[in-house]
């Protein structure tokens, strides 16, 4: 026993001094000439949101591999750090991919929290950033010149449900129902306010806290409405999905979402519940476009997993990449100038169709209006109307719509509320 | 005396390398790594003297670490000069931690525990919450760090430089906290509350005084933290973030100087450092801090320095026989 104990021991503290050693081992200092073009990677694989963390990391890897590592014909390397989820620990990772590894471009990160707490140091480093987290603000009121977000804001697909709720399916009572946190929050100002403004009425807002072991007691308070609308994110759709299903809502009043409602990641984890949900987004695994069948086809092969809208984010974010750096040239490593080139750029064939860059760095492209079928035995997500060119600010001019506040949980103000 | 010798160089060397780490580590980056270890240290240091010299264990001081950074930030934003917002985050914190002391210093072990998790709760749900004062998650930036004296902050070494006075001076606080009749009464209050009754001390008055002192070295680690990080969100408030201080304070050693700043260092360099070459870097931190638990019960300090101790007079033995054999073979001529 006591030999045993010793030699776990022994292997333990061989493993923590190779774990102490290995930070030293410091990469050696790129040199300018055909030095490969570093991409630093902040995701996160550990915590809560690891789920769409780690397909991030996915259709990053899925993009390089595709192109054997070579964009534009300069070599890439990639650095993936993984920031814990948290506004701290994002602001650290950053300045390990800065400063000790000194990428040239940062895909990433993955919560709106992490990216507004890292928007500050991007400036001060001039360290273009081609970012998937939502927050609206990043590419309006607070718009830094080194980002750009080519998936889509928080309410960018929620304008568009609003508008598709409202003419095609004339409802004109909805309740919303989201999370309690900033894209949450955000969300649903957008649906509130463009559904209330073409004649809707929002009679009910509902506000589960980020973690929330049941929401029958929610579901409950929803009453006589035409229409649900949700912005769940992570795996909490899924628990609210059976939820409303057991209570016999499900087929009765209709569900909507965002993208990350019913992105097509979590197809897999859900059943019947889900048959008839309609949800917007920027992207749709079924969406017919060469880059996205290559793109669908290795994500099976190689992880077995329906891409969603982090993998595709992520892989849409390495062709910008790849894009920037054919227009850049030699100015490249130059990160103003490869920040301005990334808003330059006209994407044609990407897994979501079409898109531009705004001046504020957001994409203005298709949204997809996507309902929830069973297609050979399995749950896919089916196009069933697109809006093409649609942009942050929706149908408003910019100015006005920048004068406004930020959507938050009292702004739009709602007055048809019921009890 | 003689033997405080060979303790003094150590510090001395020690204090010597850190004051010239910028040279040695021409990376910005462990810099800054740097840096963090030491304000981290310092709110270490703060929550120890609850947690070590006065027995009560505190799981409500993130909220005090947030207090102040958020009333610096919100002060600032506001217009304030970064003076008066690190004057007001300093006041306010030390007014929280007196509101927390009179409602928490009712209990003792547990309670106390339950009370400070509780408090510590209120003051997220008010930076989660109360999103016209706070910014709720969306989190408040912080756009410059100040200048003291008119010495900018902005790059990484000035920046430890600043942080490493600030910490030098918490440690020689602490150092002369742990000597001080006060020092002698929150540690008699620990051990033998009612003896200190007894002989005519004020318990609750004791722990009071060492609940302010506590708050205060957060108070100054959460400027810090804001300064650093010049971005503050309701994460700070959370209760991962006490219990992270907590277990720097606990796998260091309680009660101990040096304690809390390793375990401050060791919980650093592992969530920063090591995350980015062992993806399962939270595994190889809680296998750390088993193996502190189950070998050194009290921390890896007082642990390190008992095993030093036992290997010391055996040497110390040996040099003895050494001498009674030469004096022995002297002596037979």
């Amino acid at each position: 026993m006591t030999i045993q104990r010793r030699t776990m021991l022994k292997g333990l503290a061989a493993a923590g001094v190779a774990g102490a050693a290995a930070p030293f081992e410091m990469a050696a200092p790129a040199l300018a000439q055909g030095a490969p073009f570093k991409i630093g990677l902040m995701t996160v694989k550990t915590g809560p949101l690891a789920q769409g963390g780690i397909q991030m990391e996915q259709g990053l890897l899925t993009f390089l591999k595709e192109k054997n590592n070579t964009l534009a014909g300069r070599k890439v390397e990639l650095v993936v750090a993984d920031t814990g989820g948290n506004p701290a620990g994002a602001k650290t990772k950053a300045q390990e991919l800065v400063e000790r590894e000194k990428v040239n471009v940062i895909l990433g990160p993955l919560a709106a929290f992490e990216l507004l707490a890292i928007t500050d140091y991007i400036l001060q480093t001039k360290t273009p950033l081609v970012a998937v987290a939502a927050a609206e603000d990043v590419t309006q009121r607070k718009a830094n010149p080194y980002i750009i977000r080519p998936t889509t804001t928080s309410a960018q697909c929620c304008h568009v449900m609003a508008d598709y709720a409202l003419k095609e399916l004339k409802f004109r009572r909805a309740a919303t129902i989201s999370e309690d946190f900033a894209f949450g929050h955000e969300q649903m100002g957008g649906f509130q306010r463009v559904f209330e403004e073409g004649g809707g009425k929002v009679v009910k807002k509902l506000w589960p806290p980020l973690v929330t072991p049941d929401y029958t007691p929610f579901i409950a308070q929803i009453g006589n409405v035409d229409v649900v609308f949700s912005g769940f994110a992570g795996s909490n759709p899924v628990k609210f999905m059976r939820a409303y299903a057991d209570l016999g809502l499900h087929g009765k009043t209709p569900l909507m979402g965002g993208w990350t409602f019913l992105d097509d990641a979590l197809l897999k984890s859900l059943g019947d519940e889900a048959l008839g949900v309609l949800s917007g987004a920027t992207y749709s695994a079924t969406y017919e476009s060469e880059s996205n069948k290559r793109f669908v086809a290795a994500m099976q092969k190689d992880y077995s997993s329906l891409p969603g809208g982090y993998a595709s984010g992520m892989y849409i974010g390495g062709m910008c990449v790849e894009s920037a750096l054919a227009l850049a040239g030699d100015k490249s490593s130059d990160g103003t100038a490869f920040a301005e080139v990334l808003h330059k750029i006209k994407m044609e064939d990407t897994p979501r169709g079409p898109f531009t860059i705004d001046h504020l760095g957001n994409a203005v492209g298709a949204v997809f209006v996507r309902r929830c079928e069973r297609k050979d035995g399995q749950l896919v997500n089916t196009v069933i109307k697109t809006y093409p060119n649609v942009s942050q600010f929706w149908t408003y001019p910019e100015d006005e719509f920048l004068k406004s506040p930020v959507y938050t949980r009292d702004f739009p103000v709602s007055k048809n509320l019921e009890n | 005396m003689k033997r405080r010798l060979p303790s003094m160089t150590a510090a001395l060397v020690v204090v010597a390398a850190m004051a010239t780490l910028p040279l040695w580590l021409a990376n910005t980056y462990y810099i800054n790594v740097a840096s963090q270890i030491l304000f981290w240290a310092i709110f270490a240091l703060g929550l120890n003297v609850l947690v070590g010299y006065a027995g009560l264990t505190s799981l409500g001081h993130a909220a005090l670490f947030a207090m102040s950074g958020y009333t610096a930030a919100i002060v600032v934003t506001a217009g304030g000069a970064h003076l008066l917002g690190a004057v007001a985050a300093i006041a306010m914190t030390v007014a929280t931690a007196a509101v927390f002391a009179v409602l928490a210093l009712r209990a003792t072990g547990i309670g106390f525990l339950m009370i400070t998790l509780a408090l510590g709760q209120i003051v997220w749900g008010i930076a989660y919450r109360w999103a016209a004062l706070t910014n709720g998650d969306n989190g408040i930036n912080f756009k410059t760090r100040p200048q003291p004296f008119g010495i900018d902050l902005t790059s990484a070494p000035a920046f430890y430089y600043a942080v490493l006075l600030v910490f030098l001076t918490a440690v020689m606080t602490m150092a002369v906290f742990v000597r001080s009749p006060l020092g002698a009464a929150v540690r008699g209050t620990r051990d033998q509350p009612r003896r200190m009754t007894a002989l005519g001390y004020n318990v609750w008055l004791v722990r009071f005084a060492a609940f302010l002192l506590s708050g205060f070295w957060t108070a100054v680690a959460g400027l810090l933290f804001l300064y650093y990080n010049q971005f503050i969100s309701p994460q700070v408030a959370a209760l991962q973030t006490s219990a992270e201080a907590l277990l720097m304070v606990i796998s260091g050693g309680t009660a101990t100087i040096l304690g809390p700043i390793a375990g401050a260092a060791i919980v650093v360099v592992m969530k920063t450092v090591v995350s980015a070459y062992v993806e399962r870097w939270n595994m190889v931190l809680g296998i750390i801090f088993v193996l502190i638990i189950s070998f050194m019960p009290d921390g890896l300090v007082p642990g390190i320095s008992r095993l030093v101790r036992s290997m010391w007079p055996q040497r110390r033995s040996n040099v003895t026989g050494e001498r009674a054999a030469k004096a022995a073979s002297e002596a037979r001529p």
